[in-house]
């Protein structure tokens, strides 16, 4: 009882990162069909410029979190306009090599500047360890802050998809972009708004990641990367309540499997259960049945 | 029975004439190993282009898992005859198939799956493989496995890339290539034409994913060394990005691509740091200003008259 109570601790922690960067894919998928491979390495340059930030510049946590936030929204937009503009209307397959292409450069230039060494995230945040369950529990500050940081983040996002106008062109342009076009919405802007948000959100997972694991490196992105996708896709792509909902699932069950004894398998758990759920549910565990039509 | 005609000589002696001139070159060592080396990659490259042509090019399936079929082809070899002493030419054919038969017990459940969604399943169902190979002692887990004898030559290679490719030719100029042509252009019409569209589909995988596992059983059985590591995602997005480059639709389009691209790298050899760095630029390059590949849907052509042989695949 006291470990799984550990776990779903460390298993939310997870899963917040996972829902901060899926939230990312799912909203560039939505909107442009894109599988945006660089995405998770738009999260390793967010931990990157945290790292820069605490260490070299002696910034405290907040500021520094939201400078990386801002630096990664850029990063996305001049991706979107630079990589992903030209290919806007070729095949779905070119526009997947464009991705990758793009993550790999972005890994390796990080790389060819940064050394591709294991580097330490210093720890500004003070660990403040709080038992429960006599000490059989431990909740760390970093967890809260984890968690309380993600949930003002999402209740933003969806205060900007929900509330705004920019949120209602971003809505409309992702259930269909020419009739958004003639109803006077501007396109590129509305993409270019959707990239800084989810890059946004990834740098934030960045700079929590740091904080939360303490060690970044240029390929950090790669398979945290794929795993967001993975529950993207899990809570239906394209949906962002649904991209929330995989992110902790995913992370949830990651740890579950990993501290009962399936450790070794915890890679390969997320892409089972991917595959399951897309057998039984096409469309994702909260997507919606499309009819097929000629 | 195949007539043969002009062309067909044509081609049998201009493959005889490159078989024969790397075997001389090799024996005269102009061909020294490190070249030798690296065109046993290429000959591995087009192997697993040309079969993954036949599931993403030809039948428009998009799949990301084309190395794990290689991988599992590379371990089976490894193991018949590392471990239980058998002949190459058998462990090749076992390799195959038991990629073949991996590829159609994946292919049934996953391929009523289309486009992005496919992608994804085939990129997890290789993400597997690669967890169970790296947890399994009996083959070297992590730390990958020894000792594999040296089987693979220029002999071995030549005939099986002459050898995928011409079953991959024919399969395609045969009804049932047709069949999954019509399903890459418009699947909804293929299945009211009365095409078994699954039936193909894995048909399909199964014959890719053969090829794949003698690209990975050659592949072991050169290197003497394989390690779980060398059949991840990233090799699949390799191997797809040599088929488009090359042109999906093309075979000889994903023969041009494999040594063109297997030539960039080895050029780039020389910049280990900005290696990466450059060969993503090329790409992005080729895919924006020709995101049809090099060749397109067509075929390289030795002579105009074979043109009337690839109006099924150059029609759109």
């Amino acid at each position: 009882m006291e470990q799984l109570l550990q776990q779903l601790v460390n298993g939310i922690s997870l899963g917040s990162i996972y829902a901060l960067i899926a939230l990312g894919y799912t909203m560039v998928y939505g909107i442009i069909n894109l599988i945006n491979f660089a995405h998770g390495d738009i999260y390793m340059v967010g931990a990157y410029v945290g790292f820069a930030l605490t260490t070299f510049l002696d910034l405290s946590f907040l500021p520094s979190l939201l400078i990386s936030m801002a630096v990664c929204s850029i990063l996305g937009i001049v991706v979107e306009k630079v990589a992903y503009k030209p290919i806007r209307n070729s095949t779905r397959i070119a526009a997947l090599i464009t991705a990758i292409s793009v993550s790999l450069f972005l890994e390796y230039t990080m790389m060819y500047f940064v050394k591709p060494d294991t580097r330490t995230f210093p720890e500004v945040l003070e660990s403040k360890r709080m038992t429960f369950l006599g000490g059989s529990v431990i909740l760390d500050v970093k967890n809260i802050y984890i968690v309380v940081i993600t949930i003002v983040l999402m209740v933003i996002l969806q205060y900007i998809v929900h509330r705004t106008k920019t949120g209602k062109a971003m809505r409309a342009v992702s259930l269909d972009k020419e009739a958004a076009e003639l109803m006077g919405v501007d396109i590129n802007k509305t993409i270019s708004y959707t990239f800084a948000l989810g890059s946004a959100l990834a740098g934030a997972a960045g700079v929590l990641v740091g904080v939360y694991y303490n060690t970044i490196n240029p390929l950090m992105g790669v398979v945290p990367g794929l795993k967001a996708f993975v529950a993207a896709v899990l809570g239906g792509i394209g949906i962002i309540p649904g991209a929330v909902f995989g992110g902790f699932f995913l992370g949830m069950t990651e740890t579950l499997v990993s501290a009962y004894g399936g450790s070794i398998f915890k890679d390969a758990v997320a892409f089972a259960i991917l595959i399951l759920v897309l057998l039984v549910k096409p469309n994702g565990l909260l997507g919606k049945t499309i009819k097929e039509k000629v | 029975m195949k007539k043969i005609d002009k062309k067909n000589i044509t081609i049998i002696l201009a493959l005889i004439l490159v078989y024969t001139l790397v075997k001389v070159l090799t024996k005269m060592e102009i061909i020294d190993s490190y070249l030798q080396l690296n065109i046993v990659l290429i000959g591995i490259n087009i192997i697993l282009a040309v079969s993954l042509n036949l599931i993403t090019g030809f039948t428009g399936q998009f799949s990301l898992g084309h190395a794990a079929f290689m991988s599992i082809g590379a371990y089976t070899s490894a193991i018949l005859t590392a471990k239980l002493n058998q002949p190459f030419i058998l462990s090749l054919l076992i390799s195959g198939s038991i990629a073949s038969l991996s590829g159609i017990l994946i292919g049934i459940p996953t391929l009523r799956l289309k486009g992005d969604y496919l992608a994804i399943a085939t990129l997890g169902f290789g993400e597997i493989i690669r967890v169970l190979a790296l947890n399994t002692d009996y083959i070297g887990g992590a730390i990958g496995f020894n000792d594999i004898p040296q089987y693979t030559n220029w002999t071995w290679i030549f005939l099986m890339v002459v050898c995928t490719v011409l079953v991959v030719n024919r399969f395609i100029n045969s009804y049932h290539g047709r069949a999954c042509i019509s399903i890459r252009e418009d699947e909804i019409a293929a299945e009211a034409m009365g095409i078994n569209t699954t039936y193909y589909k894995v048909m399909v995988f199964a014959i890719g994913a053969f090829f794949a596992g003698i690209a990975g059983a050659l592949y072991a059985n050169y290197f003497y060394f394989i390690k779980p590591d060398s059949f991840g995602f990233m090799k699949s997005i390799d191997i797809l990005v040599i088929v488009v480059f090359g042109g999906m639709g093309s075979i000889s389009g994903s023969i041009v691509g494999a040594i063109v691209l297997s030539m960039i790298s080895l050029f780039l050899q020389s910049i280990p740091e900005l290696r990466m760095v450059i060969y993503s630029v090329i790409l992005f390059i080729i895919m924006v200003y020709r995101p049809t590949g090099l060749l397109g849907k067509g075929e390289f052509k030795i002579s105009k008259k074979g043109a009337k042989l690839n109006v099924s695949i150059s029609s759109k």
